[in-house]
Parts: C-alpha cells; structure tokens; sequence
C-alpha cells in the first residue's frame, strides 16, 4: 500500500481543465518531486490533495484510506501538511504566532513546546527573531518560517511548493539540506521543484508533468539522464 | 455654557459614544474579516431593541438580558448562514448586495410583525436611576455605558491577542486559504466574528434605548449608519479605530445638539465622513488597504 495515492485526478477551474487526470502515488519514505513548466498543474495538484481546490473527478488515498473529499481540517488530521506556494506566512502574525497557528489542530502542549525548540534547532534565525512579525522577515527567513509551520503539525507527509523559489543560491543550499535533514528524520516528502536538477538529485523517483497531464515518470537518476528533460528543465542541450 | 453644562454635555456624549463604540466594533470586525459592509448590522441592533421589549414583559429584567443577548447572537448568525455564507465565493459586490437586501428586510419585517408604530422600551429601574457626582447628576446607565464599553473592548481585545480562537481570527482576516490549510475552519472563525459583533450590538441596543425610551423598526437606520461612519474614522478593520471613532461622533453629536444645531448634527457625522475620506482615507487606525485575492 502506497502512502499516497492519486488515480485520475480532475480539476477544473471555471471550465478550464488544469488537471486532466494524473495519477502517481508516493511510498512511505520517499522524497518523491513533481516538476513541470510554469501552469503545468503541480500547484493545482497539491492544493487538490488538500482540498482547498475541490476535484472534478479521480480519487485520492493516504494510507489506503480515501481522503477525496474530506475537509481540510480532516486531512492535516491525517498527517498531510502543505508548504504553500509564495511561502504565505501571516504577515499580521509574530514568528512564534506563526509556528503556534502550525499546531492549531494539536493539544499537547508539551510536545507542541519540544517541536517549538525542535524547529528553532533546525532554523536557528527563526529563534532569534520569534518575536517579529512575520510580514517584517526576509524572503529567506519567510520561508524557513513555511518549513517550520508546516513542521508544527506534525506532519507524516510533507509537501513543499517550490520552496527555493526566489531565494539566493546560498539560501536555497540550506533548504535543500533541511528538506534531507526532515526526510532523515522520517518524514515523507512530496516536492515540486523548478530547480529541477536540485529537485531530481534528493529524489527518489519524479514525476514530469506537461498541461495537465503525467506525460513521464522515473527514478530520480533516470529523469536526471533523459535527453528530453535534460532539454526542457535542465537547460541542457544534447 | 458653563462648566458644568459643558461636562453634563461631555458626560451625556461620551455615554453616546460608548454605545456608538460597541456597535462599530460589529462593523470592522465583519468588515476586518470577510471584506463586507454588513448593512443588516444596523438593523439587527434595532432588532435587539425589540427583544428587549418583549423578554421583560415576561421575565425580570436581569435574565432579559441574557435572553435578548442570545437572541441577538442568533439572528446575527442566522443572517450570516442564509445571506452571506452561501456568496462566499461570489464577487464582493454581490454579498454587498445581499447585505442592503437583508437590512430592508428586517426593516420591513420588524414593520409587519410589530407595527411601524413606536413601542415604548422597557425601563430598567437600576439603570435609570439618578445619580448626583458634585453638579453633574445623570442616570446610572449614562456613567455604566462608556465604562463597560471600555471594559468589553479590553476583554475583546485581550481574546483577539492572547487567545488561540484570536489567532486563528487573525490569521484568516488575512489568509482564507492558508489558514485553512492549518486546519482552522474558516467558517466557524466567521460565525464566531459575527457572535461577537452580535452580542456587542446587543449590549449596545440596551444601552441606546434606554437612554431613548421607544423603538421603531427605522431606529437602526440612522445610528447604524453612523456607528459605519465611525468605523471609517477609526480606520475600518481597527477595533479600537471604530472605538475611538464611536465616542469621537458620540461626543460630536451632543454637542451640535447641545449648541442647537440639532437638525444638522446628523449631516455632520456624514460631512466628517467626506472630510476624512478626503484627507486619510485609511482612517485614524488604519493599515494601508491591502486588496483580498
Ligand atoms: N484559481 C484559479 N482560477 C483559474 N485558473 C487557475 C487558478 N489557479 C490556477 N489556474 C490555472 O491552472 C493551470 C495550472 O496552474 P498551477 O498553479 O497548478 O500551475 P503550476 O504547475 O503550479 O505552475 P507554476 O510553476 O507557475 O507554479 C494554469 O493554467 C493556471 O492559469
Ligand atoms: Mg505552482
């Protein structure tokens, strides 16, 4: 049994069909990346499984169990965490407010303070500024902020929208090493990359995704090696 | 005017103006959450005023309150489930829309169910009361008004900063998506925006009326209208911007009247509207408008 495990999955948005029935499933402790062109439907595809967009069609299992059209608030339940595209930490919010909000859903208050002190381990910054608001940050630090609220849920399945978006080299080198750092600790991740080469290096297996479709699947080394992703996400020529 | 006129008239005032507060704050905190003008929140205070009336005629009055408290809730919730919730995905004007609909609405209700007529509101002997404070003297309700107003808005205001249910109000005022990707559900975080707005208005209507003596199924017309203008002065979506704007218009209208412009007090409150609208348009309290996707 797959962890996650998606069959012929259908959005549309006012008629426009952005997902026209992809399937690939996620095994437990796997990093697992989905790459793609600008509009190809990575996005659309997470926030389906999260059911902040509602599907037209297909089903969707975590754990053997169909979670298609559970709420949200059920979902995260379940274990399943969205790091959101464009980091969308509460700006009106402070860092800790944030990481708090990550936990809503949890009433241990002693295991939510450990993972407190657990995230500020990983993002050392984050400690240093608990104090500010989130809006104030830095690109890089906003998005330290995404990882770690998403953290707070204790998530079983993590999955990360373009994390390195926008962030400099450096920066994204150390989210590239936290994404490892959380894969180590046991937690499954699902990726979506533009940074393709990084994306494939850490995976395990991908998925290539063109309008809306699964058009090419591998281990993360075969899709690193084939000539058309090469040409069309590496930037590389034969 | 001497001084002791002219502290009677900032006494009377600041008592308006308190009630004025705890309607405005129903205004931008709906408005804080879900972008609307609920153009009804006026009307349901005017509804309050006839709960009222009815839960003393056949209760004594400390548990009418209560009753005409939760009753307001109610409606201010039923209003939000059948008018709003339903266009949660619509354009904005249309739940605006909706919202000039269900005030006409239970205007004309109110008219039909209870007569266009005035009904006399409900005395509560306590609260009227005469105190003497050296030469002021006033009902106890005119000294009870802005002081529990300003206990209300510290109680509120603590739970919206220091409470789990105040962080996840604050967290979707800004983020819908996000926060419901925390778990938060979106929908309970409103209703429980219009329990509060609800129960102020509520409190509000006991304070207003009592003071006025009859209700009308218009009296909410006019002060509800008001109590938006004080919201906007405040900075609409700033709780204490509407508060400040409350008393600030409370104040205002007594004294226009106390100086015999009586008939143009009400034009007044609109002409600080344009004039502030002119000059900051974000209010005193407000943030820079920042449009919702
Ligand atoms: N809310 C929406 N309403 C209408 N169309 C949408 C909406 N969100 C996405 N789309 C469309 O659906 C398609 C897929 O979008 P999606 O955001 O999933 O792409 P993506 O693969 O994540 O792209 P990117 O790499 O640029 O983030 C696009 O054509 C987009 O224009
Ligand atoms: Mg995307």
């Amino acid at each position: 049994m797959s962890m996650l495990e998606i069959k012929d999955l259908k959005v549309n948005y006012g008629g426009i069909e952005a997902l026209k029935g992809i399937s690939f499933r996620v095994e437990e402790g796997e990093i697992v990346t989905l790459i793609g062109a600008n509009g190809a439907g990575k996005s659309t595809t997470l926030r389906a499984i999260m059911r902040v967009v509602t599907s037209g069609g297909g089903s969707i299992f975590f754990e053997g169990e169909e979670i298609t059209s559970m709420d949200t608030q059920k979902i995260v339940n379940k274990g399943i965490v969205l790091v959101p595209e464009g980091r969308r930490v509460f700006p009106n919010l402070t860092v800790l407010e944030n990481l708090k909000i990550g936990a809503y859903l949890r009433a241990d208050q002693a295991g939510i303070d450990k993972d407190i002190e657990h995230v500020y381990s990983l993002f050392p910054r984050l400690k240093e500024r608990h104090w500010q608001m989130a809006g104030t940050l830095s690109g890089g630090e906003q998005q330290m902020l995404a990882v770690g609220r998403a953290l707070m849920a204790k998530p079983r399945l993590i999955m990360m929208d373009e994390p390195s978006l926008g962030l400099a080299p450096l920066v994204v080198k150390d989210i590239f090493s936290i994404i490892r750092r959380i894969h180590d600790e046991g937690v499954t991740v699902l990726l979506i990359e533009q940074n393709a080469n990084a994306a494939l290096k850490i995976a395990n297996r991908g998925y290539v995704m063109e309008t809306g479709r699964v058009t090419l699947t591998g281990t993360g080394e075969e899709l690193l090696n084939d000539q058309s992703v090469r040409e069309a996400y590496l930037g590389k020529s034969k | 005017m001497s001084l002791t006129t002219f502290l009677q008239h900032c006494l009377t005032g600041i008592s308006l103006g308190g009630a004025y507060a705890l309607i405005a704050i129903g205004y931008t905190m709906v408005y804080g959450i879900l972008r609307l003008i609920n153009f009804a929140h006026g009307d349901i205070f005017m509804m309050a005023g006839y709960f009222m009336v009815f839960a003393v005629s056949s209760m004594p009055w400390p548990i009418a309150i209560v009753v005409v408290i939760v009753g307001t809730i109610i409606l201010g919730v039923a209003i939000e489930r059948a008018a709003y919730k339903p266009l949660r995905s619509s354009p904005r004007m249309s739940i605006m829309i909706s919202a000039i609909g269900m005030s006409y609405f239970l205007q004309n209700l109110a008219t039909y169910l209870f007569s266009a007529l005035p009904r006399a509101y409900p005395e509560i002997p306590l609260l009227k009361r005469i105190f003497q404070i050296g030469d002021l003297s006033a009902s106890l309700v005119t000294f009870v008004t802005p002081v529990l107003t300003v206990l209300l808005v510290i109680v509120l205001m603590s739970i919206i900063n220091h409470t789990k249910a105040g962080m996840a109000m604050r967290a979707v005022s800004k983020d819908f998506e996000t926060s419901q990707l925390m778990g938060i559900k979106i929908n309970n975080v409103i209703s429980m925006t219009f329990v509060i707005g609800s129960a102020l208005a509520a409190v509000g209507s006991i304070l207003y009326f009592t003071d006025r003596m009859s209700v009308t199924p218009f009296s909410g017309a006019l002060p509800g209208l008001k109590c938006f203008v004080a919201a906007v002065l405040g900075g609409i979506g700033s709780i204490p911007g509407a508060v400040v704007g409350g008393f600030l218009i409370g104040i205002c209208e007594t004294f226009l009247v106390a100086l015999g412009y009586s008939t143009f007090s009400d034009a007044f409150t609109f002409l600080l509207l344009i004039v502030m609208l002119l000059l900051r348009p974000t209010g005193l309290f407000g943030e820079k408008i920042t449009d919702k996707v």
